[in-house]
């Protein structure tokens, strides 16, 4: 017997389930730095290892390469170049979104990592790849210790 | 074949608690940096890299191995996750073993990491899901059940009293006094086990071990690259590991024949003829008290219902002739699943090399670690000697 | 090594250190639905539970009748042979009393449960399933028990249409 052309299991006999779970995760030892400045301060927070010379953003407890704990922390400029960008059309279970959303990657000044991030305060047809942009931060009293403390990022 | 013989030249382990702030990564690199101290050893001497981690559903990460890549030295290497539930912490070395036995690389970091802190409301919800969907789900079991049913079995069949059981649990929480990761290191009696909370008869509070966090790794080498690091290596010798059916209701659950099979590999190719005799000291895995005394007799190191009466008489403790345990196990150091069982690892390394301080067992010449996981079906076994 | 460490690294937390807000958390809930095909034994088998009957397979290499049925033998590693059905009686193989439910919360009235071993299937070859209408004291092993359907009208074609087992 050949179930292979049933593409929806629904229309065979079936059995119900899913894998429902709360999580709660911490941020870490460097992601609690991190955004906790982020909400207080408005400003970005890397770590650098003088050996490898590399920053990294977001930070991390550890050179990746050497593995030797980092605690050289550095705070690096709020702009960036974006490396690469696309325009979302669906939501995360396949549904049309009402507005897409422009996602780019955006290699943050001065260090070898980035963030991704939505972009505003343009229209996705002006956007290049090289494009200088920086992060817009939501009110103080709004930031939460979150990556979307940073509403967006925008041309500059 | 073997081709080149192993040896274990360093390790690290985190401290083991309910809940730490650190990240997986961040507890991997813990580990790391620790293990690399201790054998005077850089990223740059490790060739591969082997992570053990449990399942995904703890962390709340799914492919949670790569996740962990960065922290656990993996970056830019050969690097495998290897996975056999419970049984993964001491499947780790057993896949690092392969890499260095085989010739393909004289080094491999192995490294083990858990973290069951994020799942809500408890880590047993995420047990809910390892069930069959279909015969078993629909009965909303808890995972406990089944230790309670295999217990209940084992004590039946051998007639073994509670009593006799409780005085493993005392033995490893006291032994865990002197472990520094030690969650719930503690100095209790056999009427604390026997008076505290029933969860699931016969199983009781105090005979199971906690949920945890925490890290542990090892560094595995080729026989010419250890000696020219340490003059002191342990050697891993002899590695088995065996699957029973998933079937589990189809088979007797008193004895785990599945630990024994792979016990026995493992005996085979370390040479040992006469495990009673041979091994200086053991550490089976004991989530729950009875699993020591279970794995105790499947690792052929006492007759079948003969272990917790070793317990009793004295002999499994440090100082006795057939020490098990010394760490202070599962029940007392913690059980961050695949990091407690290469905690057991380290352990046999640390008393080995002589370095176990309060819990160094007198002439340990040979060590036997076991882990065992999922549906009453994996047993995993590493002999390591000086 | 462990001598030489002085420092065992870690940060540990209170529940109350995520309640409180002492450190940032980040909240998720997976959302996925699933559903299983109940595949070729176990559909017979469900088929079977809503007429009131326990289907089993028999490998005819091995002679066992396996429950659950499967259509594979994985000890000889062929087919099964045959449909067999099994009685709706069996004997306790071991049991336990819980007091947790699935989430690890605790229950004030015990679960009973037990791995019971069939009549009319091979030895040692049994099912999880609940025991019901017994007196907690009294459930031992060897005891026989039988298995209490759901009325038909009720029954859906799942292990839950037995309710429970009692004693004979």
């Amino acid at each position: 017997m050949s179930f292979e052309k049933i593409r929806d299991p629904r229309r065979v006999r079936h059995w119900k389930g899913d894998m429902e779970c709360d999580y709660i995760y911490t941020a870490g030892i460097a992601g609690e730095k991190f955004f906790t400045t982020i909400r207080d301060k408005a400003k970005l927070l890397a770590t650098r290892c003088a050996k490898c010379k590399i920053t990294y953003l977001p930070p991390r407890i550890y050179c990746e390469r050497c593995q030797a704990s980092l605690d050289n922390w550095i705070e690096v400029p709020k702009t960036g170049t974006i490396e690469t960008f696309t325009t979302v059309h669906m939501d995360n279970n396949g549904a049309p979104l009402s507005k897409p959303i422009t996602l780019a990657f955006i290699r943050i000044d001065e260090t070898d990592g980035g963030l991704i991030h939505e972009i505003g305060g343009t229209k996705p047809e002006a956007l290049k790849i090289g494009m200088r942009v920086e992060a817009v931060f939501q009110s103080k009293s709004k930031r939460t210790g979150a990556l979307t403390d940073i509403k967006y990022f925008k041309p500059v | 074949m073997v081709k080149k013989r192993v040896a274990v030249i360093g390790a690290g382990i985190t401290l083991f608690r309910r809940r730490l702030q650190e990240t997986g990564k961040e507890l991997s690199h813990y580990a790391v940096e620790m293990a690399l101290d201790s054998a005077e050893m850089t990223r740059d001497d490790i060739e591969s890299v082997v992570m053990g981690t449990a399942p995904d559903a703890f962390d709340g990460i799914h492919m949670k191995a790569e996740n962990l890549l960065d922290g656990a030295g993996g970056a830019r290497k050969p690097y495998t996750r290897v996975f056999v539930g419970g049984g993964t912490g001491v499947f780790a070395p057993i896949g690092g073993w392969w890499h260095v036995a085989s010739g393909l690389f004289d080094t491999c970091l192995v490294v083990a990491e858990e973290k069951m802190s994020p799942c809500y409301p408890h880590p047993q919800t995420a047990f809910r899901t390892i069930w069959d969907p279909i015969i078993t789900r629909p009965l909303e079991p808890n995972l406990v059940w089944i230790f309670a049913l295999e217990m209940q079995r084992y004590m039946q069949i051998h007639n073994i009293p509670k009593e006799h059981i409780a005085a493993i649990a005392v033995k490893n929480k006291g032994n865990a006094l002197d472990h520094p990761s030690a969650q719930l290191a503690a100095k209790i009696t056999v009427q604390d086990v026997l008076d505290s909370e029933v969860m699931v008869w016969p199983v009781q509070r105090l005979d199971i071990s906690p949920p945890s966090d925490g890290a542990a790794a090892m560094i595995l080498a080729s026989e010419d690259v250890a000696r020219k690091y340490t003059d002191d290596p342990v050697w891993l010798d002899g590695v088995g590991w065996s699957l029973d059916s998933a079937y589990w209701t189809n088979r007797d659950l008193y004895f785990p024949e599945y630990v024994a099979t792979a016990a026995r590999m493992a005996y085979k190719m370390a040479k040992i003829h006469n495990p009673r005799k041979e091994i200086s000291l053991a550490e089976p895995y004991d989530p729950f008290d009875y699993k020591e005394a279970h794995h105790t007799e499947g690792l052929l190191l006492a007759d079948k219902g003969g272990a917790p009466k070793l317990t009793v008489e004295g002999q499994t403790f440090r100082d006795g002739d057939q020490p098990i345990c010394p760490s202070g196990g599962l029940l007392g150091v913690g059980n961050p699943i695949a990091a407690a069982g290469l905690m057991k690892c380290c352990e046999c390394f640390w008393q080995l090399r002589n370095e176990a301080g309060k819990r160094q067992v007198p002439k340990a010449e040979t060590a036997v670690a076991q882990a065992w996981g999922d549906l009453m079906q994996i047993g995993t076994v590493t002999v390591f000697r000086r | 090594m462990s001598e030489k460490f002085k420092e065992f690294p870690g940060t540990p937390l209170s529940s109350r250190d995520i309640k409180s807000g002492k450190v940032l958390t980040f909240k998720w809930r997976p959302n996925a639905k699933y559903a299983w095909t109940v595949g070729i034994a176990y559909g017979r088998f469900l088929e079977e539970l809503k007429n009131g009957r326990i289907i089993g397979r028999k490998c005819r290499e091995c002679s066992r009748v396996l429950v659950p049925p499967r259509m594979f033998c994985e000890q000889c590693f062929r087919p099964t042979d045959e449909w067999v059905f099994v009685k709706n009686t069996g004997r306790i193989n071991t049991f336990s009393l819980s007091y947790l439910d699935a989430d690890a919360r605790r229950i004030k009235t015990p679960i009973p449960v037990a791995v019971i071993d069939l009549d009319g299937a091979s030895p040692g070859i049994g099912i999880l399933h609940k025991l019901g209408n017994v007196d907690p004291k009294r459930i031992h092993i060897g005891m026989r028990v039988r298995a209490v359907w759901k009325p038909a009208k009720q029954r859906e074609g799942s292990i839950t249409d037995i309710k429970y087992w009692e004693p004979i």
